[in-house]
């Protein structure tokens, strides 16, 4: 049997925790803790006769979220009760927002490998709070139950299902979460959860001149970009065996819910469209619907700071390879960086590099001796000392090789100004051309092979000239300027004839 | 002064003469308390007393005076709240066998304000269930007795708090009202019962029965003292984001100069067919006396009142199943001992632990909201609820303060109309429209019935025009003597 043709059609709800102080409703600690039940208040257990009030600054970073998702803000919003029966929901209702999310239609540019850009349009955002989390342990007959999650300002993101691979609705997720970064409204540690995705996957199948749309399924509480991506890989694979196997029952069945088994890299049937819940939606009537003006929206707005795709295509137009400005975005401390020393110095190329290469390689090493994250902004060498050290490479100054010892004296943290320790390590490069001609002549004395090359061997000219620029650069300890050795040299080799 | 004269004095002159050091806290509280011991077994007005905790209060209050230190506006005055208020003293029951072990770990906002003022609280009062009725019959715990018949009900739910305050188990005492919960009480008690504006009083700590008709409010013995209570529980909290954010006026400061040219509207929709012939001269009367005194009497109309009842009973359950969801034997309340799976779990503590009236109201609600079903019930309720509320503004066009009767008829006996739920619904025909339009309500003895049971009048106002109603109650309260009867307590 050959395979029809087909089509997919993913989309995703995507859960930020949003890292403010408080919780969403109540001035209970918001954050992660290992002991149970600490980060709870009477607001957060439920307690009869407690009240919700709004966390403005939980309301403040979704607006942020949403603008940067270019989507509306609304002018007005309210919450509503979504009710369901679960020991980790405290009030047996979650507070949520139904018909009035915070934040409306938008869509966002998501930059693909292959270069090009695709734009994924975003539904609607809206601010509610989180649930509790039961804990089960292996033979016991009891469920412990822990609100610590419980009331935590959670942002749903729903797109529309304008994914057409499972790999755009992982980079989807990658970039959300650097968006969140730059935003600081989350930290983004998948394993602490502050972020969880659900991607609703079906297929449009192409047979004997029909179409025939597979049932929706949606995949949820993921929790990894990597599961992310095997089960949407995992879903499509499941509804077109489906459909090939019994296309009429695979007709008739309605939308389900799944959940993925990282473990066994499968998805199984949680709720079918029957058992779907009624969520009794209403108005909570302990809070008042919020007014939004553009006077706030505009506060917000001007609190965004360039957000990853915008600064992606700056550093593009720098010369900059993709994979260069990709490692400099990734953490906006480190972009930031980039940034303050390019201003100081336009020299994009010979930063980066300096921050890819010795800076990066400095991080690495002190991340795997502590066992910690340590970013390229972390090793205490400031944007003026980059700039300056750049500067000192592109005249010439220091060689490239010299620049990195120069680098990894700066990471001691005291301050010095690059000259300064260049001097002091005797690193600057000596540009005196008699001093040059002498090194030149010895390594023209010491290498008869290579003139020999150079002259009568075509396919070795350029391996021999490149040796003895070597062999001059050894001779001078590394401080010889390498672009006076190449004219000192050829001038040489010319004359030799 | 005489034990019995302590109690027959108004929290307004007690708290005077406690300041004054005419009399002290202590004597004060013991001679509730000594009434409490002698009619509570008759009257069940109350769920708990906190006799030790009470006498403690009133010496360190005494203490304190001694020291000649200035105390609150209510230092050394006993009074009563009603159980469903939340108080780190005794337990939180809200007279259900769900919550009939519940420590409140916190004290609702009110119950620190009175706290502050110097209040020392008697005990908690009994209620209908969660605040579900309107005789007090619907209590796990039993029935309350109107101190002036103890055949009948004393009215519901805030029963306890309306057979306290009448019986003089206490000087004053805070009731909720939802749909008539303190003004009904107090008319068949023969009290002063005021349901403030939506907003003025902080509902946290309130266990909440529906959100957004609930209202916490004074229930005095006359009107001055409801002016005195409210002025103590009155004012923004943080903590309720639907409170007003303005600080209110001092509700005493002019309680005894009528306020002038009142306009006094007579809803005719509140004088029609059901209203019993008594209630209608008493309060008939009453609209005489104002007459008499330079009020003008305007007829006006509020025709959307026959839907208020309906409307009622679609959003109070709707919100109240919402509300109450969280009583379900896992995070709170009574938990079954008969369940073999969670939903088992959550099927049979909640109906071994609410009883019939909750059970019937969080199953009206729940269907009320159901999907395919919010539209025609829920929706429709709210567009009631604006065309009720668009009629008492047309009608404060025409005047300041309507006057009406607060219930069709005067107590009725225990059992009278307890399988009839509907019967028992229409009790609050006269006082669901204040709720569902968040205006202030206030009801005010104005006589008795042939019987000898206490007949109330309604009086409501625009938001937020307590003191005018207050200043209005006061001058007929000045000239009549209604409030000074004292009903002869009856063993059962």
């Amino acid at each position: 049997m050959t395979q029809p043709a087909y089509k997919v059609l993913i989309g995703m709800e995507i859960h930020v925790q949003l890292a403010t102080a408080s919780k969403m409703f109540t001035g209970a600690a918001n954050g992660f803790s290992e002991n149970p039940n600490t980060q709870v208040d009477g607001v957060v257990l439920g307690l009869p006769g407690v009240l919700p009030v709004i966390n403005r600054r939980a309301v403040e970073m979704a607006m942020m979220v949403g603008a940067a998702l270019g989507c509306e803000i609304a002018s007005q919003t309210k919450w509503d009760r979504k009710s369901y029966y679960y020991p980790d929901l405290p009030k047996n209702y979650q507070i949520s927002q139904y018909d009035q999310p915070l934040c409306g239609a938008g869509a966002v540019e998501l930059p693909l490998p292959n270069g090009e850009v695709k734009t994924i349009r975003i539904r609607r955002a809206h601010l509610e709070e989180d649930a509790g989390k039961l804990l089960h342990e292996a033979g016991q007959s009891v469920s412990m139950v822990d609100l610590n999650r419980a009331g935590t300002p959670l942002l749903e993101i729903v797109t529309e299902p304008d994914f057409s691979t499972p790999e755009e609705a992982r980079l989807f997720g990658e970039e959300l979460r650097q968006i969140c970064r730059y935003l600081g409204v989350s930290q983004g540690i998948m394993q602490q959860g502050h972020m969880r995705f659900e991607p609703n996957i079906n297929l449009h199948i192409f047979d004997d001149g029909k179409v025939y749309k597979t049932a929706i399924t949606e995949v949820k509480n993921l929790n990894s970009f990597r599961s992310v991506e095997r089960a949407c890989e995992y879903e499509i694979q499941r509804q077109l065996t489906e459909f090939l196997n019994n296309r009429s029952a695979a007709m008739q069945a309605g939308k389900s819910t799944r959940g993925w088994d990282d473990d066994k890299g499968c998805t199984t049937l949680q709720r079918s469209k029957e058992e779907a819940h009624d969520y009794r939606y209403f108005p909570d009537p302990d809070l008042v619907p919020l007014h939004v003006d553009a006077d706030w929206i505009g506060r917000i707005k001007a609190q965004i700071p360039e957000l990853p795709m915008a600064r992606l295509r700056r550093y593009l137009q720098m010369d900059l390879t993709r994979k260069e400005a990709a490692a400099l975005l990734e953490d906006k401390a480190v972009a930031d960086l980039f940034d303050a020393a390019i201003n100081l110095k336009r020299l994009p190329k010979r930063i980066a590099n300096l921050m890819l290469g010795a800076a990066a390689k400095t991080a690495n090493a002190l991340a795997s001796e502590r066992g910690e994250t340590v970013l390229i902004s972390d090793l205490g060498v400031g944007a003026d000392q980059y700039a300056q050290l750049a500067g000192m490479i592109e005249d010439g100054t220091v060689s490239a090789s010299a620049a990195v010892t120069v680098f990894e004296s700066l990471c001691d943290g005291t301050g010095m100004a690059p000259m300064a320790v260049a001097e002091k390590l005797g690193l600057l490069q000596i540009r005196d051309a008699s001093a040059t001609q002498a090194w030149v002549d010895a390594a023209l004395a010491n290498h008869p092979q290579a003139i020999d090359d150079y002259r009568n061997n075509p396919k070795k000219r350029q391996a021999s000239l490149g040796f003895l620029r070597g062999a001059v650069m050894k001779l001078s300890q590394g401080k010889a300027d390498p672009k006076l050795v190449g004219e000192l040299l050829e001038k040489a080799l010319a004359k030799l004839g | 002064m005489s034990d019995a004269s302590l109690t027959e004095t108004s929290a307004y002159e007690l708290a005077q003469r406690i300041a004054k050091r005419e009399i002290t806290a202590t004597e004060t509280t013991r001679a509730f308390l000594d009434q409490i011991a002698a009619h509570d077994d008759t009257l069940h007005a109350f769920n708990e007393t906190y006799s030790g905790a009470a006498l403690a209060q009133a010496a360190a209050i005494d203490t304190a005076l001694d020291r000649g230190e200035k105390l609150g506006t209510l230092a050394g005055v006993p009074i009563a709240l009603k159980d469903n208020l939340c108080t780190v003293e005794g337990r939180t029951t809200c007279s259900s066998k769900m919550l009939q072990n519940f420590y409140s770990p916190y004290d609702a906002t009110v119950v620190k304000r009175l706290k502050a003022a110097g209040a020392v609280f008697v005990g908690k009062t009994n209620l209908d269930e969660f605040a579900m009725g309107s005789s007090t019959e619907n209590s796990a715990f039993g029935p309350t007795r109107n101190p002036w018949n103890t055949r009948c009900v004393p009215g519901g739910s805030s029963g306890g708090s309306a057979a306290a305050v009448a019986g003089r188990l206490c000087a004053a005492a805070l009731g909720s009202d939802t749909g008539g919960s303190i003004r009904q009480p107090a008319a068949l008690c023969g009290i002063v019962g005021l349901k403030p504006t939506y907003g003025l009083v902080s509902r946290y700590g309130l266990v909440a029965f529906a959100s957004s008709l609930d209202q916490i409010g004074p229930m005095t013995r006359d009107v001055r003292d409801a002016a005195l209570i409210l002025n103590a529980i009155a004012g923004p909290d943080i903590k309720d984001s639907t409170s007003w954010p303005q600080t209110p006026p001092d509700y005493l400061m002019d309680i005894d100069k009528p306020p002038e040219k009142i306009r006094i509207g007579l809803p005719k929709e509140f004088f029609g067919d059901g209203l019993s012939p008594e209630v209608a001269t008493a309060v008939h009367t009453a609209v005489d006396f104002f007459r008499r005194n330079g009020a003008e009497i305007v007829p006006v109309s509020l025709p959307h009142t026959r839907y208020g009842i309906a409307a009622y009973y679609v959003i109070a359950p709707a919100e109240a199943s919402s509300n109450l969801a969280r009583y379900d034997g896992v995070h709170y309340g009574h938990r079954t001992t008969q369940a073999s799976d969670l939903f088992e779990l959550y099927a049979a503590s909640r109906a071994e632990g609410f009883g019939p009236e909750v059970q019937r109201r969080v199953m009206l609600g729940t269907y009320a909201l159901s999907s395919g079903y919010y539209d025609a019930y829920y929706l429709r309720a709210q567009r009631v609820r604006q065309l009720i509320k668009d009629d008492f503004d047309r009608a404060f066009e025409l005047c300041d303060v309507i006057i009406s009767p607060t219930t069709p008829d005067a107590a009725f006996e225990l059992g009278a109309k307890s399988n009839d739920p509907l019967a028992m619904y229409l009790c609050d025909v006269f006082t669901v429209t204040c709720n569902i339009a968040g205006i202030p309500g206030m009801s005010v003895p104005c006589g008795f019935s042939s019987s000898g049971l206490p007949i109330g009048m309604q009086m409501l106002g625009p938001v937020f025009s307590e003191s005018t109603m207050l200043r209005l109650a006061r001058l007929y309260e000045l000239a009549h003597d209604w409030q000074k009867r004292r009903p002869m307590i009856a063993s059962v």
